[in-house]
């Protein structure tokens, strides 16, 4: 099992406001993570973005940058979870 | 590629459906810390311990965080005591078992299981001497779980044992009496115990185990509850197959744990135990699975049935999703730490006869149960006797832990807290078994043959 890849999942729903994904976005530029992809919907009034990440040249530690988009999320009022893609990839692929 | 139902039906269950790693365990050998002084091998148990696992606690959090499991428990589990406790200077173990728990406090871990006992074709002189130690140690500590083994498939049972672990158990209730009797909720007797069990209380290091392993014990159950809500009218093969497929993304996740705990840590990756855990909050129960099957309450006739196939299918779901499965594997059914277990118990529907015929078909045995305090000690040992022939007689590991609450008479509560939860007291047949038990002796292996 390859526990080494620097891909992260960044998942973000919520109720929809204005700004969502430039904050969001804004904070990887900061802290040196890398977007890869992005997909987003919104149903009805609930915003539902998953962007892929590299954290290759991440300024600081995984579980700070999970903080940090946690707290984001708090002040946006929306949930985000930061989490390595490892975790999707072992449980939906054989 | 991943797909974006995939990524949000994993977050939804974490974060909706309790999905966790319930614990991740560190087996560690303490068979060079045998000295000829209790005090020395004490400390030297209390050394080695904290130094092998003084990293446990914040590699087990980091991963939580940057993979976004929740992992419940961090704990440890050492060489069974009795065999140190063979070699030291006293009779009283209880200085070993304070060792541990000064271990626990500075490691900040949750539990730590071994102060234990391998008895079940006959004992050693350290064997005793644990087995007398236990009212006290359980008493002196709070995080020391114990476990001792009676019978096995292919030595049979101790009933000398068994009879003295009936006392043992009374005893403890008695000691720990102000505090519901908690001691006894530390404690296992076991048939076919397995060395590499991560679960609490019965996890020990076995002595075919390497010096330090690295295991981990899954949960789910409110995940396979909320996959099968979405097929109500479903066949059983279908049923099954939504089991399998849920018990294998919640084992690859404990894999992934597994893997990375021991590449962080320096130590072996062992097992994944791929067993359904319950805990006290809602929508993490065992029993209700077995509702959603369709029964009205967990205990009702079959639930057996229904048992059978969720236990089988777990396993098949998660055999192929872990490189080494070991440990239970398997659903639990402990009463006072399954939300739906207790609601049943309460109703009545639940009883303790209905307990022991599944625990025939599942992991691991009578578990957290309550019975009146003045349950008399040979009657806890029949009990006790009947849940090991079961175990044996079958080939599986089987257990008790039954918590004779002093004071307390039936449809009275206990409580624990935390994932011990509380435990409505259970009525127990108390026509005498004195004389059956009074007889000791070993009850001798089971025929392997000729099976009906």
């Amino acid at each position: 099992m390859n526990t080494m890849s620097s891909k992260a999942i960044i998942t973000v729903i919520g109720a929809d406001s204005v700004g969502i994904i430039a904050k969001v976005s804004g904070k990887c530029s900061e802290y040196g993570v890398n977007i890869l992809d992005i997909t987003q919907k919104v149903f009805d009034t609930t915003f539902a973005m998953i962007m892929l990440v590299d954290t290759a040249g991440m300024k600081m530690k995984f579980s700070e940058f999970s903080d940090v988009m946690k707290e984001t999320g708090k002040s946006l009022g929306v949930v985000i979870h930061t989490t390595h893609e490892e975790i999707f990839n072992v449980m939906h692929h054989i | 590629m991943l797909n974006a139902y995939d990524i949000i039906d994993t977050i939804k269950m974490i974060e909706e459906e309790h999905l966790d790693i319930r614990t991740v365990t560190m087996g560690i050998s303490l068979v060079d810390c045998i000295r000829g002084s209790i005090t020395e091998t004490a400390d030297r148990v209390y050394d080695k311990i904290t130094s092998r696992a003084k990293n446990l606690v914040s590699v087990a959090n980091e991963i939580s965080k940057e993979y976004g499991v929740p992992i419940v428990n961090k704990r440890v589990s050492v060489t069974p005591i009795s065999i140190l406790g063979g070699a030291v200077d006293t009779e009283d173990l209880t200085p070993l078992a304070e060792a541990m728990q000064r271990a626990a406090d500075t490691l900040g871990i949750d539990f730590i299981g071994g102060f234990s006992a391998l008895v079940e074709k006959g004992f050693t002189k350290g064997d005793i001497r644990l087995i007398n130690s236990l009212p006290f140690a359980l008493d002196a500590t709070r995080n020391v779980c114990s476990s001792v083994n009676v019978g096995s498939t292919k030595t049979g049972i101790n009933m000398d044992a068994v009879k003295m672990m009936g006392k043992v158990i009374t005893d403890t209730a008695r000691l720990t009496a102000d505090r519901d009797s908690i001691g006894c909720a530390k404690l296992v007797v076991f048939a076919n115990a397995v060395a590499d069990n991560p679960f609490m209380a019965g996890a020990f290091h076995g002595v075919g185990e390497p010096e330090c392993v690295i295991n981990v014990g899954v949960s789910g159950p409110g995940v396979v509850k909320a996959a099968l809500e979405k097929a109500p009218y479903a066949d059983l093969t279908e049923v099954s197959e939504i089991i399998k497929k849920t018990a294998f993304k919640i084992t690859r996740m404990g894999q992934l744990v597994n893997t990375l705990a021991s590449e962080r840590l320096g130590v072996p990756s062992g097992i994944v135990d791929l067993s359904l855990a319950p805990t006290p909050a809602v929508g993490d129960s065992v029993a209700r699975i077995l509702e959603e099957m369709g029964l009205e309450t967990c205990g009702t006739v079959g639930t057996t049935a229904c048992l059978a196939l969720l236990n089988d299918a777990v396993k098949k779901g998660g055999v192929m999703a872990s490189s080494h499965v070991g440990g239970l594997s398997g659903a639990f059914i402990p009463v006072s730490e399954d939300e739906g277990m207790i609601a049943a118990a309460r109703s009545g529907v639940l009883t303790l006869e209905k307990l022991e015929a599944m625990t025939a078909v599942c992991s691991v045995g009578i578990d957290m149960v309550a019975v009146p305090g003045d349950t008399p000690p040979e009657v806890i040992s029949a009990m006790i006797a009947d849940e090991i022939a079961i175990g044996v007689v079958n080939n599986k590991t089987t257990a008790v832990r039954v918590i004779p609450a002093a004071g307390k008479k039936a449809g009275d509560e206990v409580e624990f807290g935390g994932l011990l939860g509380s435990a409505p007291i259970m009525p127990i047949k108390t026509a005498s078994p004195a004389r059956f038990i009074n007889r000791g002796g070993l009850i001798p292996a089971p025929l392997h043959s000729l099976k009906n």
